[in-house]
């Protein structure tokens, strides 16, 4: 309301008292009050929002870090492993997870009657259902390694099935077992003494952040660590490309350019850029960097390149900010006792903006951290079971994918125990993004000067 | 200086990392979101027993996608293997010769069966292609004429079905899904409603053909009253609306079904309960072939290619008691004459 439209009968008369508030102090008042009102309600629901997202999230996903796990000892039977009994690895080989796969169910089953476990008419079928199928494999890897161990016995831990799983965290009830065509109710009560007996426990699960991703068919044994690597390699990758090349250009536009046409139109595109949708970063990397420069598809390296020319703009402009802030003065003085402008730039204007620099290059790091279009786009959003190799040996080039794009594959499978992989992975990233905005506001809380 | 001398240093190591390292050793696949669940299934078992060689890595992104990939040339940086869950066509052989990939082999290892299921809790659905014609298409035959489709509950349609208001989720268009639910749901039940024909005596077209092919696209027009619901999204997304809204009847992969059996109460068709066995004896209507395109070129190039798609079409993986068929997948019963076409290498001939 513009001072203009008061009605001259409202202002204060000189006889009224100051205590006693005037009708248009009141109003004045009123005003003040409902606009705290809007933005407490503002807060409000904000957080909320953020809170339920995060119950959800958690409630969810927390029991990915969890797992049931079978302990027993497991005879390696010479018969079924080495027909031939010479120990040849070629031979061995022919040996297939389905051979091992019976040896570990033999071994449960003699478990199962050593410890006076009662079946109650569970099939051996149905009880070689608890082992999940990443057993057999872990078995043989071992085994092909160390021929040796054919002939002992040796304890041995494998996962238990999703379903079995999900019972201990309350997924799966009896009333959904006997729904469910993948479990019955016995399987059921037949963990529960399992439980009792000592050979099943649930215990924390290193291996959701170690194994790389596994087929529907085997959710427990589904990890990150195929994900977490590549989304390690790319970020290193980013911070390599664009910290230079942002840094650079900002440098150069801030310090050096000319004031001319063709600067201001470079500066409107950067602010432009640092706008474009992040999925027409992906076409434009499927179409450069893939088809055109033939780099590996589903590559970490490739999956950098296209973050890398979504977080340059963000960083150019963030480096910029942070000249400007450096004053002018210091400039002036390292230019008055004969610095030439290359030094004064990278002893004293540099140095001083790099918290900032820092900030923002870290800040728009984990913007690209989360991100997922683009990388669709590339082939990222792979099944992907190697992991790379180390970042000196070409790592980088290998097929790797992203913890984002792993959230989205795992959140479209069947089995509903990787809807729990999905929340547990959300909670991983939202970990990494919190770690890398920590160390953005201690850069800024330990180095930033105020002039 | 230090920032330019890193910055040098970097371009250097990233250039002579990207020629160190280009050969690709693992087989490359991409495609259909529906066959993927099996080729994972197979890649994974793959890797374990094959320790020579890699894992192949497999992509999804859609049949037409994966085989349009496949089709952009030959060389390492282009895909081996395009999943798909409905036949190539013409225009994607055209594209692939165009580029120089003039041998595929077709490999079909399989059939997927799609099923009407509704919340476990829910009302017993007995379906029959008309009857989903009934509740769906946009015009319906009555009285020898066509008009607007007003049937709201299921029991209008069919006496023996639920008094429940109808809400459909269907596959969107551009699922291969919604293809079969077309054809072999939707037309069907036209075509035994009667409404095939007053649809075929007002369509335009040079010959009979054409003019059959005009009254099929007219029986698929879903209504657009809110009853058909298309689904972009996953067989996931369905389920979360049927969880929303438990009146509905959503349409599913057999494989989905049967993992999530404790949520999902499925419909018989035509009296027929969907199974692996009823698919494959044929008494299941509504069931399509899956297949695999492989790039001949690749073959002896990738290595682990040729063993990939033997391993993927053996009995140990693909047969009756396989993990696939324990997955969804209905095994094809002359799997023998897959396994002896992809051991001799066939390629496709022309499409009929």
């Amino acid at each position: 309301m513009s001072d203009a439209s008061i009605n001259p009968s409202d202002l204060p008369q000189k006889s009224e008292s100051l205590l006693v508030p005037s009708k248009l102090m009141r109003r004045r008042n009123a005003a003040e009050t409902r606009y705290k009102a809007y933005g407490i309600a503002a807060i409000v629901i904000s957080l909320a929002t953020l809170g339920i997202m995060l119950i959800t999230i958690f409630s969810d996903g927390i029991s990915a870090f969890s797992q049931a796990t079978l302990r027993f000892p497991v005879t390696m039977d010479a018969a079924t492993l080495d027909p031939k009994g010479n120990r040849d690895i070629a031979e061995m080989t022919k040996v297939t997870t389905v051979g091992y796969k019976k040896v570990l169910e033999k071994s449960l089953i003699a478990e199962l009657v050593l410890r006076q476990v009662a079946v109650d008419g569970v099939s051996e079928k149905d009880i070689g259902a608890f082992i999940s199928g990443d057993a057999p494999a872990r078995l043989r890897d071992m085994v092909l390694a160390d021929p040796s161990l054919i002939g002992q016995t040796i304890d041995f831990s494998a996962f238990a099935t999703g379903r079995i799983d999900g019972y201990f965290k309350g997924r799966v009830t009896m009333e959904t077992a006997k729904l469910d065509s993948n479990i019955s109710p016995e399987q059921l009560q037949l963990a529960d003494k399992m439980q009792e007996a000592g050979i099943l426990d649930v215990r924390f699960n290193t291996k959701f952040f170690t194994n790389p991703d596994a087929s529907d068919t085997r959710p427990e044994s589904a990890g990150l660590g195929v994900a977490i690597i590549g989304t390690l390699y790319m970020m290193a990758l980013v911070v390599v490309l664009s910290l230079p090349l942002g840094v650079a250009a900002a440098i150069y536009l801030e310090e050096f350019a000319p004031q001319n046409r063709f600067t201001d139109l470079i500066e409107v595109n950067i602010s432009n850029l640092a706008a474009v949708p992040s999925i027409v970063f992906g076409i434009l990397g499927l179409a450069i960097f893939i088809n055109f420069g033939g780099l590996p598809q589903s590559s970490s390296m490739v999956g950098a390149l296209v973050l890398t020319l979504m977080a340059l703009p963000t960083i150019i402009i963030a480096t910029r900010a942070s000249l400007r802030a450096v004053p002018p003065s210091i400039r002036t003085a390292a230019l008055g006792i004969g610095a030439s402008k290359v030094q004064m730039v990278f002893h004293h204007v540099l140095p001083l903006a790099m918290p900032g620099i820092l900030t923002g290059t870290i800040l728009s790091l984990a913007s690209s951290l989360g991100e997922t279009g683009p990388l669709l786009l590339i082939g990222m959003q792979a099944f992907v079971v190697n992991y790379p190799s180390g970042p000196l040996a070409g790592g980088v080039m290998e097929p790797a994918t992203a913890l984002p794009v792993q959230v989205y594959a795992w959140a479209a499978r069947s089995d509903p125990a990787f809807i729990e992989r999905a929340s547990g992975a959300i909670i991983v990233l939202l970990a990494f993004l919190l770690v890398m905005n920590i160390v953005a506001i201690i850069l800024r809380r330990r180095f930033e000067r105020r002039w | 200086m230090k920032l330019t001398k890193i910055t040098v240093s970097t371009l250097a190591i990233l250039a002579a990392s990207a020629t160190v390292s280009m050969a690709r050793d693992n087989v490359q696949v991409a495609g259909s979101s529906t066959v993927l669940p099996y080729a994972t299934i197979v890649a994974e078992a793959f890797g374990e027993n094959f320790s020579q060689f890699p894992t192949p890595v497999v992509e999804g992104g859609g049949s037409g996608a994966g085989r349009a990939k496949m089709c952009e040339g030959v060389g390492e940086n282009t895909i081996d293997i395009a999943n798909s869950s409905s036949r190539i066509s013409q225009k994607d052989i055209d594209t692939c010769a165009a580029n120089g990939v003039a041998e595929i082999m077709e490999v079909r290892f399989g059939y997927d069966g799609i099923v009407f299921a509704s919340d476990v809790a829910g009302a017993d659905f007995a379906l029959t292609p008309s009857d989903v014609y009934l509740a769906l298409a946009a015009k319906v035959a009555k009285d020898g004429a066509l008009v607007d489709n007003a049937a709201a509950q299921w029991a209008e349609v069919n006496a023996a079905l639920p008094a429940q208001d109808i809400l459909a989720l269907v596959p969107g268009t551009k699922h291969g899904t919604r293809e079969v639910f077309d054809t072999k749901v939707v037309v069907a039940g036209c075509k035994e409603t009667g409404a095939h024909d007053l649809f075929l005596a007002t369509a335009e077209g040079k010959d009979d053909k054409e003019k059959a092919g005009n009254a099929d696209k007219a029986c698929m027009e879903l209504r657009t009253d809110g009853r058909a619901v298309d689904i972009d999204g996953d067989y996931t997304e369905t389920l979360a609306r049927l969880d929303a809204d438990k009146n509905a009847v959503g349409v599913f992969g057999l494989s989905f079904y049967q993992n999530n059996t404790d949520k999902l109460k499925v419909a018989t068709m035509s009296g027929i309960v969907p199974s692996t066995e009823s698919i494959s004896t044929g008494e299941y209507p509504v069931s399509r072939p899956l297949y695999f395109y492989v790039k001949k070129a690749h073959i002896g190039v990738i290595p682990g290619l040729q063993e990939y798609i033997d391993f993927f079409v053996s009995d140990d993986m693909a047969g009756p008691d396989g993990p696939l068929a324990a997955y969804g997948l209905v095994s094809d019963p002359e799997l023998a004459a897959t396994q002896a076409m992809v051991a001799a290498g066939t390629p496709m001939g022309p499409l009929e």
